[in-house]
């Protein structure tokens, strides 16, 4: 299996060096923000879903990536969306006294 | 595969009349500025402590805050919601008092980063994910995890994503209120988020809770 491994990421890198528009992994860490967010130029969009056709392994990063963000704006909503009843009232107070006295 | 939509930014609660209370402020009456207070103070309190980390930091923070905007709200230009303003405003206090901060060294991130042979391929086989997105959103204890690793990066990575990827600001915006460049807050916001994607990576199997 090991070399069987070997022999398939050979052949990737061939591909990559071969292909006309294709890019690396690593390259394609450089365009990932725009390309999640809609803005890569077509061309380059075009060159990134191809790379995600043909390498197994960024298509699976790709899915944990986006699914890493997912999972921290939930887990930042989940505890932190406090209703207005949670301001403690000494707090509330103490900016009601600090503004009393700015004024 | 699709974009991913931008985060909206949220207001705290509803108010049924944000322009009255806006005048109500600016002539001064005090139970508007207790109205404020109590409306907004408790999500800008979360806001602050998911930057700050502290308790009493963010206390100190919503204080500022609050009193900035008190003297400030002439300034207040209504295309933009009272929200959002005070939202602004609390997320510029704890900047502050992060930077007033004695400075650590920080940790490298390295580590967490992904690591590519000569020809620039992954030299790490990515693993399948083993459990759906819903039941891990479900999950209380993916939450407390998910935050201990947020918890876990560098500061100055960590601020990125906390803007960008929570409070919904835009590239330009965290640029500004970072004091960093466009193209810094791109490869910092990539390189915070594939680091935690590594320490989330445990979870997403199905090895962790």
């Amino acid at each position: 299996m090991n070399s069987l491994r070997i022999a398939l990421r050979k052949l990737r890198a061939l591909t990559m060096r071969t292909l006309p528009l294709m890019i690396t992994c690593r390259e394609l860490e450089g365009f990932m923000i725009d390309y999640l967010e809609g803005d890569l130029p077509k061309r380059q969009r075009r060159r990134f879903d191809l790379h995600l056709r043909l390498c197994p392994d960024c298509w699976r990063y790709v899915e944990a990536y986006k699914q890493t963000i997912t999972l921290s704006q939930a887990a930042c909503q989940d505890r932190d969306t406090p209703l207005p009843e949670d301001m403690p009232e000494e707090l509330v107070e103490a900016i009601l006294a600090a503004r009393d006295k700015d004024a | 595969m699709d974009a991913i939509p931008k985060r909206p930014l949220k207001s705290a609660a509803h108010v049924s009349n944000e322009k009255q209370l806006v005048a109500r402020l600016r002539s001064g009456d005090r139970a508007g500025y207790e109205q404020l207070v109590r409306t907004y103070g408790g999500r800008m309190l979360a806001v602050a402590w998911r930057l700050v980390r502290n308790e009493e930091d963010a206390r100190d923070c919503v204080q500022d805050a609050f009193l900035q905007a008190f003297r400030n709200i002439e300034h207040f230009e209504e295309r933009s919601t009272l929200g959002s303003w005070l939202h602004r405003i609390v997320v510029n206090a704890a900047l502050m008092k992060i930077r007033t901060r004695e400075r650590r060294p920080e940790d490298s991130i390295d580590d967490l980063l992904p690591q590519f042979d000569v020809d620039g391929l992954r030299l790490e086989p990515e693993a399948e994910l083993a459990v759906s997105l819903e039941t891990l959103l479900e999950s209380r204890q993916t939450s407390e995890f998910v935050r201990r690793s947020i918890d876990q990066l560098p500061e100055g990575y960590r601020n990125v994503l906390l803007i960008r990827d929570i409070e919904g600001y835009d590239t330009e915006e965290t640029a500004a209120l970072l004091g960093l460049t466009p193209g810094a807050v791109k490869t910092r916001l990539h390189r915070a988020r594939a680091a935690l994607k590594s320490l989330l990576e445990p979870v997403m199997r199905g090895e962790k809770p």
